[in-house]
């Protein structure tokens, strides 16, 4: 049985820090001392009483900012991540239970998409129609689904090829239900453990998107813009760059020792000892 | 030649292995459990001892503690085993590798799965004489080539430079037993070295088998779940069950005069008998039926058989012989190139697209290996109460009475529906199977070796509850199997296949005890009877 002692400490920190930060998220309004996009003081202020971590460029508090910053981009990224394996599970399953030339085309479409640099092509879309927050989630949603796509649908074949899923050919079953209730079940375990590396990507492509200015807009607060605004500090010594920075980092580190655990779980790897 | 029946041929006291109140634990889910409980053996040198029992006997790990190994999530917990004077258990692991391969050797079930598919075969089989340093590697080839030829290896002197998978199954087994026999090993353990074969192969590896062994005075362990094969190869038996020895006797007085309950009911399957009955009203038929995978190979040529109403047809013959492909035909997974099925009269439309969901009722499947035939993911409820749902529609109280109904009528507590296959046994398993075709009320239900994969207790069990919903519901069995015994049992009319077409067809009486076709006369008599002199029987009658 899993027990709670059997969770290895490196787990453990990521569920702490990933509780940290969506307690942060949630209350943000009641945790952050300013608003989000209020001047409340004079540019580049140093650390103290008032100002926890100083000011920014415009005067705005950095702590505030971080705080809301959590909510923006991890909130945009979960949505994404969330978006993109509804489309990628979709149409995977799908490709699988049809088959043939349906299977073809959309595994084609993905090769195709999955063969340009995601960033790049991100940033081509979204130059393209408009850095708007919804136009984000969707690029970044479909550029993304094909990744969870091809995992989908390579776990979906071992299951295929097992007599239940005949069986319930044989009794004559409509596609929804092969898909929802005699495949997903059976792949779930591995879909989990991709959605916590898959949350990572996204959420980097977010921040990075907003370092080069295509990503969540001014003057929402967000990490990757907030690096960006503050990137040419790090020359005169200032490490107010590094706290969001710090922020992205932790995160995912949080996440993938979480999602390394739960892949171990699954895929058996600890019993190979 | 071989001596009649297997007498034993070692003198007095000459101990080669001795087994002392062996303990082995096993780790599941992080506990250590026990699964041998303290088993004694005594092995003399170039004496064979049958070691059977049902699927989680522990015969396999005894047989590997024979060579001081255990598999990994295991542990030797108590006892001592005794190789030539030593203690195995008590050396450490770089002197124990210098008996392995050299003085004790070992055959496994798959020789699929246990040689390297990169290397040829002589190159595997000289190995363990080079790495001993036993022989220098010409003499080793030299006496690898003899070996093959000893054990009736085709053209022994080219065999060894193929690869693996371009010898069929039974040669594998044969070259493995030549692997072992390279560095002429005191003892040798036969881990089910003829399972997987089929039965008019497995009848030349046990031949093969027992000659060289008695030829070098090799002592063997010879581990199988099938008394008939143990019968024509042991000196002496031991019977195990849940890690305990239940008995141990010689091979003869086991036969003639088992003492305990559970070695009697080893016999089961041979134990049912059934008066075989005819019935004019046709169920299904098939009328020159092709069909074939891909677009080359054909696997079914013109098959032309007749399915009487409320009767038992049994479809043998061995793996490839095109008899699941038959099924996959009829059940519309695989549509014919051309004939068609005739299903009470009607044509049935090819494919199962085609159908309408009252065609798929009545026509259900059962599968060989309930493991893979239930959804892990769905409790007993669910997949008894899909059909029912799905066909009947049944649902809320009156489904969840109806799958209460039909636990009973497989012999299981309601309890059950509140299970996940992963908590069923294999016996379990399949009645859950069977249930979720009766769900459906079909009128006939096709069984594709639904014994294959059970222990001899539990096939007698899941046929004897076949037989009895026959009786009650009328339903019609096409009953697919390699499994004469079961034939025997159950069967009312026989159809024997082979390379895709149908050889032999008709009443069970006339074709098990009068067949016609050369073929079904050697599937018959390749068939391991509980005799000893059996296999000497039949190899003097083949050399005639």
């Amino acid at each position: 049985m899993r027990t709670a002692a059997s969770v290895p400490v490196t787990a453990w920190i990521g569920f702490v820090v990933i509780a940290i930060y969506l307690f942060a998220a949630i209350f943000a309004p009641l945790l952050a001392p300013y608003g989000e996009a209020e001047l409340v003081g004079r540019p580049f202020q140093p650390w103290g009483d008032e100002f926890r971590l100083g000011t920014d460029q415009l005067g705005r508090d950095l702590l505030s900012r971080l705080i809301y910053g959590a909510r923006n981009t991890i909130g945009i990224a979960a949505l994404t991540t969330m978006l993109s394996f509804f489309i990628g599970v979709s149409l995977g399953l799908l490709a699988v239970v049809r088959g043939g030339l349906f299977d073809h085309i959309l595994s084609r479409a993905s090769d195709v998409l999955m063969s340009i640099p995601q960033l790049i092509f991100a940033l081509l879309l979204l130059s393209a129609f408009g850095a708007t927050a919804v136009n984000l989630i969707l690029i970044l949603a479909i550029i993304d689904s094909t990744r969870v796509f091809r995992l989908a649908r390579a776990t979906a074949i071992s299951v295929v090829a097992m007599d239940y899923y005949e069986a319930a050919r044989i009794r004559g079953e409509g596609v929804v239900w092969m898909m929802r209730r005699e495949i997903l079940p059976n792949i779930l375990p591995p879909l989990i453990a991709e959605v916590g590396l898959r949350f990572c990507f996204v959420f980097l492509a977010i921040s990075g998107l907003s370092f080069l200015g295509v990503g969540i807009q001014p003057p929402t607060a967000d990490w990757g813009s907030m690096v960006r605004e503050s990137a040419t500090l790090i020359s005169y010594g200032n490490i107010m760059p590094l706290l969001p920075a710090a922020a992205i980092a932790i995160l995912t580190i949080a996440v993938n020792f979480v999602a390394d655990w739960f892949l171990n779980q699954t895929s058996g790897l600890r019993d190979a000892k | 030649m071989p001596s009649n029946a297997p007498s034993p041929h070692h003198t007095g006291d000459d101990r080669l292995l001795e087994i002392r109140d062996l303990k082995i634990e096993g780790q599941t889910d992080g506990i250590w459990q026990p699964i041998i409980h303290g088993i004694d053996l005594d092995l003399n040198r170039g004496e064979i001892l049958g070691l059977i029992g049902e699927s989680g006997a522990g015969k396999s790990t005894v047989g590997l503690a024979a060579m001081g190994y255990v598999k990994p999530g295991m542990r030797f917990t108590g006892g001592s085993v005794n190789f030539d004077g030593r203690d195995l258990l008590s050396m450490p692991d770089k002197d124990q590798r210098r008996y392995r391969g050299k003085r004790i050797a070992y055959v496994a079930q798959s020789g699929q799965a246990s040689f390297n598919p990169g290397y040829r075969l002589i190159e595997q089989t000289v190995e363990a004489a080079l790495v001993h340093s036993v022989l220098p590697r010409d003499q080793a080839i030299a006496r690898a080539i003899d070996l093959y030829g000893k054990l009736s290896l085709p053209e022994p002197e080219i065999i060894g430079f193929r690869y693996p998978h371009q010898v069929s199954g039974g040669q594998l087994q044969r070259a493995m037993t030549a692997m072992a026999m390279e560095c002429q090993p005191d003892l040798i353990v036969f881990d089910e070295p003829t399972t997987a074969l089929d039965v008019t192969t497995q009848v030349n590896v046990l031949a093969s088998i027992r000659d060289i062994v008695q030829e070098f005075n090799t002592a063997a362990i010879y581990i199988t779940h099938d008394l008939a094969v143990v019968a024509q190869l042991a000196d002496r038996i031991k019977v195990l069950r849940y890690g305990r020895e239940v008995e141990d006797a010689e091979t003869q007085r086991m036969l003639s005069d088992p003492q305990e309950d559970y070695t009697k009911s080893l016999w089961a399957v041979r134990n049912i008998t059934r008066t075989e009955r005819s019935s004019d009203d046709i169920q299904l038929s098939v009328k020159n039926v092709s069909a074939s995978y891909g677009k080359t190979v054909k696997v079914l040529k013109d098959i032309d058989i007749d399915i009487p109403k409320g009767r038992t047809v049994a479809v043998v013959g061995e793996s490839g012989s095109g008899k699941s492909t038959l099924a996959r035909s009829i059940i519309g997974l695989l549509p014919p190139d051309n004939g068609e099925v005739l299903f009470q009269g009607d044509a049935l439309p090819p494919s199962i697209g085609a159908r309408s969901k009252d065609l798929l009722r009545r026509i259900q499947l059962i599968y060989q290996s309930p493991d893979t035939a239930l959804n892990p993911r769905q409790s007993v409820g669910e997949a008894i109460g899909r059909p029912l749902e799905f066909y009947l529609g049944l649902k809320g109280r009156a489904r969840e009475a109806r799958v209460a109904e039909l636990l009973n009528l497989i012999e299981l507590d309601e309890s059950f529906a509140y299970r996940l296959p992963g908590e069923l046994s294999g016996g379990q398993k399949q009645r859950i199977c069977i249930a979720r075709a009766l769900a459906a009320n079909p009128d006939l239900i096709i069984c594709d070796e639904v014994t294959s994969a059970l222990d001899q207790i539990v096939q007698e069990e899941i046929l004897n509850l076949l037989i009895r919903l026959q009786e009650e519901l009328g339903i019609t069995y096409v009953f697919i199997t390699h499994d004469i015994a079961v034939v025997r049992a159950i069967a009312d009319e026989v159809i024997v296949m082979q390379m895709g077409k149908v050889v032999e067809k008709g009443s069970r009486s006339a074709v098990l005890d009068n067949p016609q076709s050369p073929y079904t006369q050697l599937l018959l008599s390749a068939v391991p009877k509980m005799d000893p002199g059996w296999l000497d029987q039949v190899l003097a009658e083949r050399s005639k």
